[in-house]
């Protein structure tokens, strides 16, 4: 919380500090990103970082429904998918449509228009699919929303599956456009997307995300979310929505996984497929989250990077690689049940506020 | 040597500590009641002498035996039984499979079947119920069944945990002539009462806890007569 | 009507399969309610153990004794029955009181190391004692062990007389022995003194150990015969589909999951809803499959899990809990 909200009103100036500061600081990370530390690293470690900017969108936005609220999503994969092919659509068959036979693979900065419109209509799509499987949380707790959370996952799944092959661009040109959508390549992946994500847009997005979601946090209505997740009779009882506030919270984390599968369909050397985001990518982000500690953003964040780059560390280990991974998993669990920051954020723990020197924020 | 000796007992849950140095006697054969407010800690001591706590301090020793640690099974197994706070009779089972997990640890099924016949005596509402499932009694039955499956243990010491909670007034008179009939066919009772009137006028020793603490101990109607309880917990003066 | 009794007999020996291993999912939460996601491994292991077995007794064919496919059974419910205990021991007991998230991510971290495990290529240092395993990233077939001509063949309609409807050795044999199986856990619950001290521990399992019931003795036992039951079916899916090529994969989680959406559908900690769940969940399956599309099947399952879930919550065979406040 800043120093804007105590006593006296605040000059116009540190409002708009505290107001713009995060954005600009998002701005600052991006473009650091983007034209120093992308262009240091060479293209192995950019695809990491690329990685890590998704895995961070997907671990916070998770973080709002399983770490604010306390309800228990398992099937947050499906909410990337449903948001990584509406952009992934969006932006191939919007290429042919308007460019005619362009050659698909190249990331024009042309299409960049196309792909900002695909992946806001990506977090929408995946997020109205929210609001549906959000509902059901009205009626049901703890692991029989799960479940739900996971049948919805499969569902969606096995319907992508179900969808036909891409056309050849001419076909597409000529077809009406109410047609596309059952055409996004059914168990072969959705092949040939347009390789828009690079370091610029991830961290971008990724920055965005957790602008939102710490501002939330933050807020009132973070409170009202964090409130349901600690008790949610005395919540109800406090005049708190809980089953307004459960639903929005759905929508909002299905809507920032859109995102994420946007920014995963568009990103070089991935294929957009059905199998790729199955329940087993679901359980990837549930487990970063418990990871982090639930309700940490920063705790989320660090998991996510961690979680990302620890497959890639252990290659060396080739075949007994998911074996430690697993091991890990079970052994952190085992050993520091609470996450590794619990709910509070890395600068709240109190050996990081020593080093920070004393008395920081409470 | 007392059946039970609790010795300068403590209990931390977390940060409260619960009992601060509790220290009682049940002699074999009597009735003694532990009285106290809510929150004093009558529960958190029975779960301590069950082993469903384990203490941080202090000793608990049965017929000359260290309770301390030993898990709670073992202690049933050891004569200890208890019918635990709020009943606790498994709802989903009928009320014979209740009785008969009373008896869980018992081989002898003569003995079993002799002792359910003895518990129905002293419980006939209980007979009448043998096949409902035991969710769909009523709060006296079901304390009823509480106190009739821990006899089936075949208890040296029956711990007895607020029996006469929430029970219309004519039900406590009912299950409190029960408590005395059970001790006087042999079986040693530690009561714990918010009913120092009933409790009292049943048990032959007393204590009372205070926060944590024994403040007071004596003979029971000698308890019932002194001024500082008359004053606090039976509404009088 | 061939199609319908087919998919009829498809539907019950499948559904005995997905109840088998939803009496493990049922039994577990039940107990420690946590969904076991690493049950869905044990019970692919029960197939692989069985397979390994035959492969070390040398029973590659149908040309076998009478009794290998009992050998198999039997050794692979043992061998997981022991996996059971020892996963329930070293990863979920030191987490016993900790939130349940906390079991569930373990859960999940034991079925990838299960999995992956099932992987491994292993086959170089095991085959030099004549052990094949089936699994691995180059999957093999699954030996047959019944004959494969049908026991009883007959046509239905006069119209269509080579349309036939065929009773195959091993449906038999998987109806056969699940029910048998199932049976024997029905009794072994609502029958004896152990079965008394689990429903209590699974009502109240603090109460449960002031009756002296050794709560901890409970949940191995709870593990051991649920995983044995998983290796069961684990063998019978191998013997059932043999056509199928095995490999340790997401496949089996996916059944796995539908087991324990069986279970759900039933009402989950029920064993009789979960035998009903598990029936219902294959019949679905394999109608949706023979009348609508075969590609369908995990909708039909998912669906029906979410209309279940909607508007009936606690299970068709559960009781409505109402939570605590």
């Amino acid at each position: 919380m800043s120093l804007a909200s105590y006593g006296k009103p605040a000059s116009p100036a540190v409002v708009a500090v505290d107001a713009l500061g995060p954005f600009a600081g998002v701005a600052v990370l991006v473009l650091l990103m983007h034209f120093v530390i992308g262009p240091a690293v060479g293209p192995y470690y950019a695809k990491i970082l690329v990685d890590i900017a998704i895995s961070i969108v997907l671990a916070v936005s998770l973080n709002v429904v399983n770490g604010f609220t306390g309800q228990f999503s398992i099937g947050h994969a499906a909410f990337m998918a449903v948001g990584g092919y509406t952009a992934a659509a969006i932006t191939y068959f919007g290429t042919v449509k308007i460019w005619g036979g362009l050659p698909l693979v190249h990331a024009d900065p042309q299409g960049w228009g196309l792909f900002v419109v695909g992946t806001v209509a990506g977090a929408l799509v995946a997020g109205l699919f929210g609001l549906f499987v959000g509902l059901p949380s009205l009626r049901l707790r703890g692991d029989y929303l799960a479940l739900v959370t996971l049948g919805f996952g499969e569902i969606v799944r096995v319907l992508l599956m179900q969808t036909g092959s891409i056309p050849d661009p001419k076909v597409i040109a000529e077809a009406p456009l109410y047609t596309l959508p059952l055409k996004l390549g059914g168990s072969l992946g959705f092949g040939g997307v347009p390789t828009y994500t690079n370091l610029f847009w991830a961290w971008l997005w990724a920055g965005l995300t957790l602008v939102i979601v710490y501002r939330l946090k933050a807020s009132t209505h973070g409170r009202a979310f964090l409130s349901v997740r600690e008790d949610e009779i005395a919540a109800e009882a406090m005049g708190i929505p809980t089953t307004s506030v459960k639903v929005r919270a759905f929508v909002l984390s299905a809507a920032l996984a859109g995102i994420a599968g946007a920014l995963f369909a568009h990103e070089l050397g991935t294929t957009l497929n059905p199998k790729e985001l199955g329940f087993q990518k679901s359980f990837e982000v549930v487990i970063m989250v418990v990871l982090g500690g639930m309700g940490s953003l920063s705790g989320a964040v660090l998991a996510a990077a961690v979680l990302t780059v620890l497959p890639e560390v252990l290659r060396e280990f080739s075949e007994y690689r998911m074996i430690v991974y697993a091991l890990i998993l079970i052994l952190v669990m085992l050993v520091r049940p609470q996450g590794l920051f619990g709910i509070h954020e890395v600068w709240e723990l109190p050996v990081v506020r020593r080093l920070l020197g004393g008395r920081g924020p409470k | 040597m007392a059946l039970l000796e609790v010795r300068d007992l403590h209990v931390h849950y977390g940060a409260v500590h619960a009992l601060q140095g509790i220290s009682l006697d049940v002699e074999e054969g009597q009735i003694v009641t532990l009285i106290g407010s809510n929150g004093a800690g009558k529960s958190t001591t029975l779960r301590a002498i069950s082993g469903l706590v384990r203490p941080s301090s202090g000793s608990i020793k049965f017929a000359g035996r260290h309770l301390e640690g030993v898990k709670a099974h073992e202690i049933v197994r050891m004569g200890i039984a208890q019918s635990p706070e709020g009943r606790g009779v498994f709802a989903n089972l009928t009320v014979d499979d209740n009785l008969e997990i009373g008896a869980y640890t018992r081989t002898d099924r003569a003995g079993v079947l002799s002792d359910k016949e003895r518990v129905l005596d002293l419980f006939p509402r209980l007979r009448e119920r043998l096949r409902q499932l035991s969710g769909t009694l009523s709060g006296g039955e079901q304390q009823m069944l509480a106190i009739a499956r821990a006899l089936l243990a075949r208890p040296k010491l029956l711990l007895l945990d607020e029996p006469s909670l929430g029970l219309a007034p004519q039900i406590v008179q009912t299950i409190f002539a029960i408590i005395r009939d059970i001790n006087k066919q042999g079986t040693t009772i530690l009561l714990i009462e918010q009913n120092a009137h009933m409790a009292l006028g049943a048990a032959h020793m007393g204590y009372v806890i205070e926060v944590g603490q024994i403040v007071l101990h004596d003979e029971a109607r000698v308890l019932a007569a002194s001024d500082e309880v008359r004053k606090a917990y039976l509404g009088v003066g | 009507m061939t199609k319908l009794l087919q998919a009829s007999m498809d539907g019950v020996a499948v559904g005995s399969l997905y109840a088998l291993i939803a009496l493990g999912y049922t039994m577990v939460y039940g107990i420690l309610k946590f969904i076991n996601f690493a049950h869905s491994d044990v019970f692919m292991l029960g197939a692989w153990f069985s397979f390994a077995i035959c492969g070390f007794l040398g029973y590659t064919t149908a040309d076998h004794p009478v009794y290998a496919a009992l050998v198999a059974l039997i050794g692979s419910m043992a061998m997981c029955g022991a996996l059971g205990f020892t996963i329930e021991r070293l990863a979920y007991r030191p987490l016993r009181g900790a939130p349940r998230i906390n079991v569930l991510i373990t859960a999940i971290g034991v079925s990838l190391l299960l999995e992956n495990v099932g992987q491994l290529n292993s086959n170089k240092f095991l085959a030099e004692y004549g052990i094949k395993f089936p699994f691995g990233t180059r999957p093999t077939s699954v030996p047959l062990l019944l004959p494969d001509q049908p026991l009883l063949s007959f046509a239905l309609d006069s119209a269509h007389p080579n349309t036939l409807v065929n009773v195959l050795p091993v449906d038999v044999l998987v109806i056969g022995v699940a029910f048998t199986l199932m049976a024997l856990l029905q009794y072994l619950v609502f029958g004896t003194s152990l079965g008394r001290a689990m429903r209590a521990v699974s009502y109240d399992a603090k109460t449960a150990s002031l009756m002296g019931i050794d709560v901890d003795r409970v949940v191995s036992i709870t593990f051991v015969i649920g995983s044995a039951l998983a290796a069961a079916a684990g063998f019978l899916y191998g013997q059932k589909l043999q056509s199928l090529r095995q490999s340790a994969d997401g496949l089996w989680v996916l059944l796995g999951l539908k087991a324990f959406v069986a279970a759900v559908v039933g009402g989950v900690g029920n064993v009789r809803g979960a035998m009903a769940g598990g029936l219902m969940i294959g019949l679905v399956e394999q109608f949706g499959a023979a009348y609508l599309s075969t590609n369908l099947r995990d909708l039909y399952v998912f669906s029906l899990l979410i209309v279940v879930l909607l508007f009936k919550p606690e299970g068709l065979l559960g009781k409505a809990v109402v939570e605590k406040v």
